[in-house]
């Protein structure tokens, strides 16, 4: 099966004032075609920066300095900056955090949506509202003639979400990146988004990648997820495996830290802090947190290695326990 | 009233708080021959907080849990009703009483970052409190803002920070700080995590149990993370479009919730694990707005489980031993 | 005060550095000048720039550089004491009316439009004449004519402040509304206040000037670089260059100076540029 999206070795570093922030580090992973890709981890996790990275949307003093993203089968860093733009937005889409303020605010949404329709599809202004009308009645918006003529600030948070899904959808991309869809709206309301999410990306055959902090979030709507932690990638298995044996110490501590409304279990949190991405220590940025920590972790950076089908971690400790370890 | 209420240290009795609606809205009901519309932001509501206790408020945007709190504290001035204070009648004191009330009564905002002043350091944040309430001399309060600081695990070296250079975790316990300066009796928790990363939220969670027992405080904790308020509260309310519609202890509540609109909240909680598949309640079409409620139950255009009966007014009974409920049906 | 970054950025350094000499010229102005400014000297008027005189001398032989240094303490003065003034009557006003609003907020504004109605230097003008050639007049026109961008400037980000958390936390911690105001609301609308009241200094200063140069406000003997420019001007289709020249580039030179130091020294005040880029 061929992958829709590959990712090899990207790192994203920021050339700041005060040095030079690692914001990812040698982060491979892999997007099949229809699944739905959670990606979680803590603020400063650089999934955010990921997410903006795989549509080259990194600019100074940010730069990717390492990697490859293979597309559809062509390598993205590669391509001339007009071919890129035909692919965001059209093969590509990207869902943004804070809907509200993602939106603009001078235009009505059916403008923003059907200017879409005529920049990616070439259709004229009749045909192009129409569309935008079928796309928000497509997305769950009810009354979408009237919603069209609004404004962003005269639509609750869901409703700003729901728009902004449609603008990403609108020119049926092969690849949609939802960054954050559920902060900050109401549990109903999210769980809405999800279920929608879920049922477009069924119906058009397209990949999701999903990121989120709410590991709640991923188990509702994820087939795979992947773990990052202060800009590295540290553990990615399908949704099951991941939640019935996580095997990286970061994986199974969040797991652990998260407060439960199914069980009755001692929430704990997780030791120590996310580090500074700013000159960080060579090796596993977990070392300092974990339980496990060995001498080579702070010596080598661990690498991705299978732990079992559709199951990988990058941790010398699960290694050598599982006596996988090269040396 | 229930016996309980007589050992309350804060009981809200009949809070109503209206926001009128200005301009042209207003003078076009009048012109109608109607009284002119407001936003009824929290309608009738009554419950009692126990010394020593944590009461959850919960509910959805606009369902007035955040106004709840601002008009207790009287941040905002209640429409109507009473809210008293150990014996103290805090609905109708003048300024200055109210003003001094407020040393045992305090606040935990949502935002760490927009509740804090940003051009005021740290240690100056947290002392102040200390500066309007007490008469201790700069060295004493100095102290005691160290105090403060350690008990929420910041060490003293940041009292000369200020808020853009800390993380949004130690902003949000620099805010705990604020609030526990003056070791006050009650703190109304405003969303405390729901800025917060996932992550975090169990250290700030902990940290507001053990200064509770610590200090012997009482809490009222308003959120829509219904995950911590499960662990942080003993009893739990639910709010809806301005009135409670579930109150019960928070064993009670979570295993056997009755009202139609708890029971979705609760089947709409995402849970960590991909293998528990709940039934999930869906409430139809969206929430009506606060200006135009629906006569009768206030959930009727949405529940599952709509009667005809659903069309009188509804009160909130006590169906089962401290459950309350507001519906027809149960 | 954080001098590393000041030091990074040098045109505010250099625009700083011209403030600094000025202002050390205005003060130290009868030890700094070489000749007595109104010291007439016949045998060397209208000379050109020389050692002797290194701004040249006037038609009376005055020398140059003499007046320029006193013109400086006048024109400093008068702009200061101006914008002194307007700075603290406007942002009084603008607080009071941001944060109280109603019939407070109405009043303050109707009396700004009223002002705003009236270009300012035309205002100025017409105050200056009416009620006579004094310094302490002059200072009142320029001062009247600014009072209302403070005014507005305050009250925009009074009522700004007003909404946010950090001032409900305030008030829940304690503070009685003027200790809100006072500590909480008002030290946060000052940064766009001194890049506003430094922007301001060169238009008092350019009013001052420009006032003098038509003849009104200050009068002669005294000088003042307007004034001087005034009648320098004069004397350019003659071939004197120098009369008209230097009074011309102080003006300029110490405007422009006010105008790049402002953004720098809002920079400099403001907590949250410590310690980051």
């Amino acid at each position: 099966m061929s992958e829709l999206l590959e990712v090899h070795d990207l790192t994203v570093h920021f050339a700041t004032e005060d040095g030079l922030v690692e914001a990812v580090d040698h982060v491979s992973f892999s997007v099949r075609p229809g699944e739905i890709l959670g990606v979680v981890g803590e603020s400063g996790s650089g999934k955010s920066v990921t997410a903006h990275a795989l549509l080259r949307l990194i600019r100074p003093p940010g730069r990717i300095v390492r990697g490859e993203i293979r597309f559809e089968g062509a390598d993205l860093l590669a391509l001339p900056e007009e071919r890129m733009g035909e692919v965001r937005g059209a093969r590509i889409a990207l869902v943004f955090q804070s809907p509200r303020t993602a939106l603009n605010p001078v235009l009505t949404v059916g403008r923003q949506i059907a200017r879409l329709y005529a920049l990616h599809q070439h259709v004229a202004p009749a045909e192009a509202w129409r569309r935008t009308i079928e796309m928000l009645t497509l997305v769950g918006i009810a009354e979408p003639e009237r919603r069209a003529r609004q404004y962003a600030h005269q639509l609750s948070g869901g409703m700003c979400q729901r728009v902004m899904i449609a603008m990403a959808i609108a020119s049926s991309p092969r690849l949609l990146i939802a960054d954050e869809p559920t902060t900050g709206l109401d549990v109903s309301i999210a769980a809405q988004i999800l279920e929608l999410l879920r049922a477009l990306g069924r119906r058009t055959e397209a990949s999701i990648v999903l990121i989120t902090h709410d590991l709640g979030v991923v188990a509702e709507a994820c087939d795979r997820v992947a773990v990052m932690h202060a800009g590295q990638l540290v553990e990615i298995a399908d949704v099951h495996t991941l939640f019935k044996r996580p095997l990286h110490p970061y994986t199974q501590a969040l797991v652990r830290s998260i407060p439960r409304i199914d069980r009755e279990v001692a929430m704990e949190p997780i030791p120590g802090a996310v580090p500074s991405l700013l000159a960080p220590a060579p090796g596993c940025r977990y070392a300092d947190r974990c339980a496990r920590v060995l001498e080579v972790c702070r010596r080598e950076r661990p690498v991705l290695r299978a732990a079992g089908a559709s199951h990988e971690v990058a941790c010398h400790a699960v290694e050598v326990e599982s006596g996988t370890a090269v040396r | 009233m229930p016996s309980r209420w007589r050992v309350a240290l804060l009981s809200v009795e009949g809070l109503v708080k209206h926001f009128p609606l200005g301009g042209a809205r207003a003078w076009l009901d009048r012109l109608g021959g109607q009284a002119p519309r407001s936003v009824r932001a929290v309608d009738g509501v009554s419950f009692a907080v126990a010394p020593g206790e944590t009461l959850g408020l919960v509910g959805e945007s606009g369902c007035g849990k955040s106004t709840v709190a601002r008009s207790i504290l009287r941040l905002v001035e209640p429409t109507a009703g009473r809210v008293t204070f150990g014996d103290v009648n805090l609905t109708t004191l003048s300024a200055e009483p109210l003003r001094r009330q407020r040393r045992d009564l305090q606040m935990v905002f949502q935002d760490p970052t927009a509740s804090l002043n940003p051009r005021l350091s740290v240690g100056r944040t947290v002392e102040e409190p200390l500066r309007r309430h007490t008469t201790l001399g700069t060295g004493e309060r100095r102290a005691r803002v160290a105090e403060v600081l350690a008990q929420v695990g910041l060490g003293p070296e940041l009292a000369g920070r200020y808020s853009h250079e800390l993380s949004g975790g130690q902003r949000q316990r620099v805010n705990f700080a604020r609030a526990i300066a003056t070791r006050p009796r009650f703190v109304v928790l405003d969303e405390p995590t729901s800025a917060l990363d996932v992550s975090l939220r169990a250290r700030a969670i902990l940290l507001l149990d053990e200064l509770r027992a610590t200090l012997g405080m009482t809490y009222l904790f308003i959120s829509h993370d219904l995950a911590s308020v499960k662990y942080l509260a003993h009893r739990v309310a639910v709010m809806y479009l301005g009135t409670i519609v579930e109150e019960a202890s928070t064993a009670e509540l979570f295993a056997r919730p009755l009202h139609p609109y708890t029971q979705a909240l609760l089947s709409a909680v995402p849970v960590p694990d991909p293998d528990v598949r709940r039934a999930r309640i869906v409430l139809a079409g969206e929430v009506p707005s606060p200006i135009d409620i629906p006569g009768g139950c206030r959930l009727r255009g949405r529940c599952p489980l709509a009667q005809p009966v659903c069309a009188e007014p509804v009160t909130l009974r006590e169906v089962a031993p401290a459950h309350r409920v507001a519906c027809h049906l149960v | 005060m954080p001098w590393r970054r000041l030091a990074r950025n040098r045109l505010s350094l250099a625009a700083l550095g011209a403030i600094l000499v000025v202002t050390v010229a205005a003060l130290l102005a009868p030890w700094l000048a070489p000749y007595d400014p109104d010291e007439p000297d016949a045998a060397a008027a209208l000379a050109s720039v020389s050692v002797r005189h290194p701004l040249g001398t006037d038609l009376y032989g005055r020398d140059q550089l003499s007046r320029l240094i006193h013109a400086a303490r006048i024109d400093l003065l008068v702009a200061l004491s101006a914008t002194a003034i307007a700075l603290t009557l406007g942002a009084t006003l603008g607080a009071a009316a941001g944060y109280r609003g109603g019939w407070v907020d109405h009043l303050v504004m109707r009396g700004v439009d009223a002002v705003m109605a009236f270009p300012a230097f035309i205002l100025a003008l017409a105050i200056t004449a009416a009620l006579g050639n004094s310094t302490a007049n002059l200072v009142a026109a320029i001062a009247l004519t600014h009072v209302p961008i403070y005014t507005r400037l305050i009250r925009g980000e009074m009522l700004k402040a007003r909404e946010t958390e950090y001032a409900e936390a305030a008030r829940t911690v304690g503070n009685r509304p003027h200790q809100i105001v006072l500590y909480h609301l008002f030290p946060n609308c000052v940064p766009p206040l001194i890049v506003q009241a430094t922007l301001a200094m060169g238009f008092a200063i350019l009013t001052v000037a420009a006032l003098s140069f038509i003849g009104l406000g200050i009068q002669p003997p005294q000088s003042e670089w307007g004034q001087m420019t005034a009648e320098g001007a004069g004397y350019v289709v003659s071939g004197e260059w120098w009369l008209v020249l230097f009074p011309g580039f102080a003006i300029m030179l110490t405007v422009l100076a006010f105008n790049l130091v402002g953004d720098t020294l809002r920079d400099l005040l403001d907590p949250r540029m410590r310690g980051v880029r």
